[in-house]
């Protein structure tokens, strides 16, 4: 393995867009994910905290190359120093860049769970590592040799994510990967994925569980209405004022233990996105400027799109 | 009114494991109970048979001392599931989903927040807080008299979450409504409800 | 944007090409009827030219005159049995989904007991013991094919049953009619249609193998079962214009009616909408 400083994955300024059917016949461009940046080091486990619906499994999907046939991707996606292009995500997909699905349906039912993860192949070495990661997941061997419909909801989530790691990955997404898991289950998760960062790779959560998403996470990225609103450290998260964006804070202020309060209004939904900022709406501080272009800017060792300091 | 389970019984198919033993509660109007247990608990199992989706293999569930299966037409005790996206028809715009309840006031409709522009949309074009909101607002129709969540707000945003919830309480406590809630976060638990149930010791906190 | 024709138009484009080919065939089929009988021996043999663009038989028939009304009295009996078949298959499906056990149980083992036999078997003893003819064909393929859609609506009014939102529908009080009507019917409607026109290329490709065989439509009707059955004898003497023709427009005519049906399950379907 050559030493590489460059991060693991880059993106910049990434734009997805859906062609959708009006009544009728006429088409319209949605844009889903506006302008977003993101940057993952090596080690590093970064979330990315949206609610459900905001279109923020797209990001897995245009990073990983399978994004539903009516949507376009614009903008630029950098994978150790050089571009990730379709050819290039093809070839490293399912053995440098992983992903672990949202849904448990992904596996096989027909396959045992031992030759689905090692792909069919009968390799000694592959074995060792596989017994290797169960242990590590404190799975039993026989579990190898059971079909996925055996599995109770845990393990096929463990399972999934072991199919991760037999290849040694260097970027791994996980979409969603708690969905319905009791706390404690989500937690254990959320933990494995933490180890999967602490052995070298870099890790990207997609969540709508900023709870869940501070306990292991390095860097959280907040996403409101498409945009990438604020890149935070996890650890500021502990102190309201060390947060950037007015939503960031109002999100901090809804946890329950943190005074569980409201803002009034919704996110605005992609037909009827307001200009500028997203959130201005809603926004307190909001002035006339916050109808124009928002810059994303850094403050505090994180990102902010806001034009004012919170 | 009061809403009582009575040494009910519960397992999904012969032999198999028993997912609730003689369980018993009771769910004045002015509470608002907690329920906090592990997964695998039946908490979800609970609410379906307390709401008569359900039917217990032994006990009874009793609203004001009648069992609930001889109530006809709109049951007054109605459930809110965790996911709204199979809650709703998705071939029918959102206004039909406010319609179906029990001529819902509309300062339930405003009172969750739901604009008039989202009523003439499908539910694949609004997202899942938003269509939360609808099935919400379905079941506060009149009649309600105890009302069930089901970790209704574990896959919104916490803002969203908040603004649900601050609704809720004010509405069940004016109206009377009992409710009984589950979720994985105890922390939101302790600031929705007046009193908290753990199943697996089975004690109240 | 750029100006393009999308998925959606296409489709449709396909749809009215496929409606038009059929009712161009059906009026200009009942326009033929005369002109396909004409027999006239100074005419007889002749390979397709632009006057008889089919040629003609040893008979001296015009031969697309024969063609198109052929094929307008299969789509005839087509539309006549899908319609039978489909109304039935309705009915049935729905009494077998919310009728209780015993209805369901009678409706599977008759679907179970008319797919267990074989199709063309099934169609030829029915056709011959309802004394052959147009009321023969029509009576047999109605009758062996209701089956398949009968599933579906079936299996789709079962699942439809266990969907959360029904199930709430009857919690919040609302009887048996409205959930058929308000949650039900719209779903089943796309199947419905799409599972109706779908019918229309089995039963007709059904009407000319029995015909084929001998077993329907009676000798003098041009139907192209006939007509196919008739070229077998001449086709070794070298006058493959008399089975090609009439051949490739039954193809094109089934064909068509499954360009139909797919076209318009593409057009209902929400999850293939925005293609």
């Amino acid at each position: 393995m050559e030493k590489n400083t460059s991060p693991v994955l880059e993106i910049r300024h990434m734009n997805i867009s859906f062609l959708q059917y009006e009544k009728g016949f006429r088409q319209v461009e949605l844009p889903v994910i506006s302008d977003l940046n993101l940057t993952i080091e090596e080690g590093e486990m970064v979330a990315v905290v949206g609610s459900s619906g905001s279109g923020k499994s797209l990001l897995a999907h245009g990073v990983m190359g399978i994004l539903p046939y009516n949507a376009s991707m614009g903008g630029e996606m950098i994978y150790r120093g050089q571009p990730l292009t379709r050819k290039r995500i093809q070839k490293l997909r399912g053995n440098e860049i992983v992903m672990v699905p949202q849904s448990t349906s992904y596996l096989d039912p027909l396959m045992k769970v031992g030759q689905q993860i090692c792909k069919g192949s009968r390799d000694e070495e592959k074995k060792k590592k596989l017994n290797q990661i169960f242990h590590r997941f404190s799975l039993e061997e026989k579990v190898q040799q059971q079909y996925p419909f055996e599995l109770s909801g845990g393990m096929t989530r463990r399972i999934m994510i072991s199919t991760a790691l037999i290849e040694n990955p260097r970027l791994v997404i996980a979409d969603e990967p708690t969905p319905g898991l009791h706390l404690k289950m989500a937690k254990r998760a959320m933990e494995h994925f933490r180890q999967l960062a602490d052995m070298g790779a870099g890790v990207l959560v997609i969540t709508h569980d900023l709870e869940l998403a501070l306990e292991t996470a390095d860097k959280v990225v907040v996403f409101y209405a498409g945009h990438t609103i604020e890149e935070a450290n996890a650890s500021d998260f502990k102190e309201v004022s060390l947060l950037r964006h007015p939503y960031t804070r109002a999100l901090w202020k809804a946890i329950p233990q943190n005074g569980f309060e409201s803002i009034p209004g919704i996110q605005p939904y992609v037909k009827e996105m307001p200009k500028g900022c997203p959130f201005a709406p809603r926004c307190e501080k909001r002035t006339a400027e916050c109808e124009g272009e928002i810059p994303y800017r850094k403050v505090r060792d994180g990102y902010v799109r806001c034009l004012y300091d919170a | 009114m009061m809403l009582e389970a009575r040494e009910i019984s519960f397992q999904y198919e012969k032999n198999s494991r028993m997912i609730l033993e003689n369980f018993s509660i009771q769910v004045e109007s002015t509470d608002r109970i907690g329920l906090v247990a592990p997964s695998g608990f039946g908490k979800t199992t609970l609410c379906k048979i307390l709401a008569g989706y359900e039917r217990p293999l032994g006990g009874e569930v009793l609203v004001d001392g009648k069992a609930l299966s001889e109530y006809r037409g709109y049951c007054p005790v109605q459930m809110i599931w965790q996911h709204p996206e199979q809650s709703v028809n998705p071939r029918r715009r959102m206004r039909a989903v406010i319609e179906e309840g029990n001529q819902v006031d509309p300062s339930v409709v405003d009172g969750l927040g739901i604009e008039a522009d989202w009523m003439n949309r499908f539910p694949a074009e609004i997202s899942g807080g938003e269509m939360q909101r609808f099935c919400i607002a379905r079941v506060l129709g009149e009649g309600t008299r105890f009302l069930l969540a089901d970790e209704i707000s574990t896959m919104l945003d916490l803002i969203t979450q908040s603004q649900i919830w601050h609704f809720l309480i004010e509405e069940t406590q004016r109206r009377k409504i009992g409710l009984l809630t589950v979720s994985h976060s105890e922390e939101l638990l302790k600031k929705v409800c007046t009193k908290l149930y753990y199943l697996e010791t089975k004690t109240w906190g | 944007m750029k100006k393009k024709i999308n998925g959606r138009t296409l489709l449709l484009f396909w749809l009215v090409l496929s409606v038009l080919f059929l009712t161009a065939v059906c009026i200009g089929g009942s326009f033929l009827d005369e002109t396909a009988r004409v027999t006239d021996f100074s005419r007889k043999n002749i390979s397709p030219c632009i006057q008889y663009p089919f040629g003609t038989d040893w008979l001296g028939r015009d031969m697309f005159a024969r063609t198109i009304r052929g094929l307008s009295i299969s789509i005839l009996i087509g539309v006549c049995a899908a319609s039978v078949s489909a109304v039935a298959a309705f009915l049935l499906g729905v009494v077998s989904a919310t009728m209780g056990k015993m209805a369901d149980g009678i409706v599977t083992w008759l679907i179970d007991l008319v797919m267990g036999i074989p199709h063309m078997l099934l169609l030829i003893l029915i056709c011959v013991a309802s004394g052959r003819g147009l009321k023969g064909v029509i009576l047999g393929v109605a009758l062996t094919h209701w089956t398949s859609l009968t599933r579906l609506i079936r299996g789709e009014v079962l699942q439809l049953k266990e969907q959360n939102y029904v199930k709430i529908a009857y919690k919040l009080g609302k009887g048996r009619w409205y959930v058929a009507m308000k949650h039900m019917a719209p779903q089943l409607f796309p199947q419905f249609v799409v599972g109706l026109v779908l019918l229309f290329p089995h039963a007709i490709l059904h009407e000319s193998g029995i015909t084929f065989l001998g077993f329907g439509l009676s000798n003098e009707q041009p139907a192209i079962g006939i007509i196919l059955s008739e070229a077998m004898k001449y086709l070794v003497t070298g006058k493959w214009w008399l089975a090609l023709f009439p051949g490739i427009m039954l193809v094109l005519t089934v064909i068509c009616f499954y360009t139909m049906g797919d076209s318009l399950r593409k057009l209902i379907d929400p999850a293939s909408a925005h293609q």
